[in-house]
């Protein structure tokens, strides 16, 4: 792929923060998560739907949408130092595209504590063995989520362990 | 284009003698019948061989498919390349890898002027790809300079205008030696599902305009069924009529793709919503369909599943009575005919429009995630299905759009939107739930 356009702000992150309708207006928490598709994943809808939650949940979003180079993945995470960072994948590269993405950002020191994650379809033979699992988190996320409402209520719990930086 | 770039087109048109693509499709519009055609793409020659006569021997007037890898589509050359060494299968057929003589036996016998062969790819860098097929007499292909680079990554957009450039200067050079190179829009698809319908006949419009300023006079232009029946005939008509005012001195037609967004999971909704594809195809006078089948929701189909789908709907289109064109303003023809006549008012040529057009936001495609999309737009499901604007960002549609209340859209409202059409015909899998709205092929 040819590698990106400079991009400072992803356009669409620039879209307000609105609570939903019937919901408690949920206080801004002043901490930004980056969303990132798995290098060779094209798929765009799961990257969508994290953003729109993450934002009714407080969170600022950065999303770099799909097919994410690890290169922009590394100079994003350094130049905002998110939350949480969120790999999406859906392709059923996930595990392979997934294992060299961290691998790049936990080369870097001032990367090694930030929070990190991966979710989604990551294999094409549906679910991924607890090796696969255990691989992922050796190399470097903190968390796995699988595709599916139970990945979803999980990856909320964690969200609101994130410590709280500032409440406004 | 330099001329040397091609080496002059000795040896690209050695099946010259081969009908059209577009006037196969054009002799069957005329004796009443819709042309049906698969998406189907093997790495194996002789599974790819298969397939070609299989769909050949279908029911229903049929045109072949060659669709190729996703390494190919991003032109990862390299990468085909190992796979065919190590005998490892892609998810399509790598026509730059392959040598001439492979995929000259591939088509041999098959491919001719009672079966015409379409290749289908999705680049945003398809030089090579054209180069390709018109080496093995191949000539016809599809994609777009906006379809083919917004939806999927990450290429900028005026790199993929330039791209489509030279590639549509070089595939219309086969008018030179006596073919007629013919050239769909993917325009009508974007991101396959919530995209207000005014905005896909527009894109569709535009590419097709694209096409012929680079010298194509053998044109389709697409249009993906959407949510909302009425509301998709309206978007045929309204794109049938663009067509005809923007592309003078060109053989076109229309080809509907069944939904491209999540699809449904039982056979019997699949099979439905396929049926209504073929007949919004068939009423509104569209020449050709694009089919999915009844393993869309759950991989890549099988060559059997692909020749009942192509039976399915030509049977559906046979029986299908055409409607007429009123011929007034519908709400989508008013909306597509804005944001075309803004946009070609940017600058004569329409490349360069397009670009200024997204800088402006008057084309702003809703969520797409690229970084040449403003993303200011967004769009929903009102209560009968149809798909409206929560917000029209900057798109020129003031005073053409109802000003209504801005309509936020939250995420489980999205997942609603998407799953939509699979809970409507899924009668049996409402059980599922959202937890697998994501699990089709969207996006």
């Amino acid at each position: 792929m040819t590698p990106p356009v400079e991009q400072s702000e992803p356009s669409a992150s620039n879209l307000p923060v609105v609570a939903a309708p019937n919901q408690p207006a949920v206080p801004r928490r002043d901490a930004t998560v980056i969303v990132a598709g798995g290098t060779s994943d094209s798929h765009t809808w799961n990257l969508v739907f994290l953003q729109l939650l993450l934002e009714e949940l407080g969170f600022d979003v950065v999303n770099l949408g799909p097919c994410v180079p690890t290169d922009l993945l590394v100079s994003e995470s350094l130049a905002r130092r998110p939350a949480l960072l969120v790999v999406s994948s859906v392709n059923g590269h996930g595990y392979q595209d997934g294992i060299r993405m961290i691998g790049k950002v936990r080369e870097q020191a001032e990367l090694g504590s930030m929070p990190a994650v991966i979710g989604g379809k990551l294999g094409i033979a549906g679910a991924q063995s607890a090796e696969q699992l255990a691989e992922l988190v050796s190399a470097g996320y903190d968390a796995v989520f699988d595709d599916g409402a139970e990945g979803i209520a999980s990856f909320r719990r964690l969200l609101d362990s994130l410590p709280q930086r500032v409440l406004t | 284009m330099s001329g040397g770039e091609v080496g002059g087109l000795r040896g690209f048109g050695e099946l010259a003698g081969y009908g059209s693509f577009g006037g196969f499709v054009r002799r069957a519009s005329q004796a009443g019948e819709l042309v049906v055609q698969p998406r189907m793409g093997m790495s194996d020659p002789e599974v790819m061989r298969a397939g070609l006569l299989a769909t050949k021997g279908a029911g229903g007037r049929t045109v072949g498919t060659v669709t190729l890898d996703s390494y190919t589509r991003v032109n990862d050359l390299e990468s085909a390349e190992l796979a065919l060494l190590e005998g490892v299968s892609l998810n399509g057929y790598p026509i730059v890898s392959h040598d001439l003589e492979t995929t000259r036996r591939v088509l041999d016998g098959i491919y001719g002027p009672d079966f015409p062969v379409q290749v289908r790819h999705g680049s945003a860098a398809p030089l090579d790809i054209f180069r390709a097929l018109m080496r093995v007499g191949l000539d016809a292909s599809e994609g777009g300079p906006i379809s083919y680079c917004l939806p999927y990554g990450r290429i900028p957009l005026s790199q993929s205008v330039e791209n489509w450039s030279r590639s549509s200067d070089l595939f219309s050079r086969l008018r030179e030696i006596g073919r007629e190179p013919h050239l769909e829009t993917f325009g009508g698809c974007m991101l396959g599902q919530l995209c207000p319908p005014s905005q896909l006949v527009a894109i569709s419009a535009l590419e097709a305009l694209f096409f012929h300023q680079h010298g194509l006079r053998s044109i389709s232009a697409s249009y993906a069924q959407q949510t909302h029946k009425g509301q998709d005939v309206e978007a045929v008509f309204a794109l049938r009529r663009l067509c005809a005012e923007l592309l003078p001195d060109t053989d076109w037609h229309v080809v509907i793709y069944a939904y491209m967004g999540v699809y449904p999971t039982t056979p019997h909704g699949a099979l439905a919503l396929l049926g209504d594809a073929a007949e919004l195809a068939a009423s509104t006078g569209s020449e050709r369909l694009i089919v999915k089948t009844v393993a869309e929701s759950v991989r890549i189909p099988t060559v059997a599943e692909n020749v009942s789908a192509l039976e399915h709907a030509a049977a559906r289109a046979a029986r299908t009575e055409r409607v007429a064109d009123d011929g007034g303003d519908s709400q989508v023809y008013a909306e597509a005919a804005a944001m075309v006549s803004a946009v070609l008012n940017l600058d004569p040529d329409v490349g360069r429009a397009m670009l200024l057009a997204f800088q402006r936001g008057y084309l702003d495609i809703p969520y797409c995630l690229h970084p040449d999309n403003q993303g200011r737009t967004r769009s929903y499901l009102d209560g009968e299905g149809r798909l409206r604007w929560a917000n029209i960002g900057r798109l020129p549609l003031a005073g053409v759009v109802e000003a209504g209340e801005s309509h936020t859209v939250t995420s489980s409202e999205l997942l609603g939107s998407l799953s939509y059409i699979r809970w409507k015909f899924d009668d049996e899998a409402i059980a599922a739930g959202p937890g697998h709205a994501l699990a089709g092929g969207a996006g």
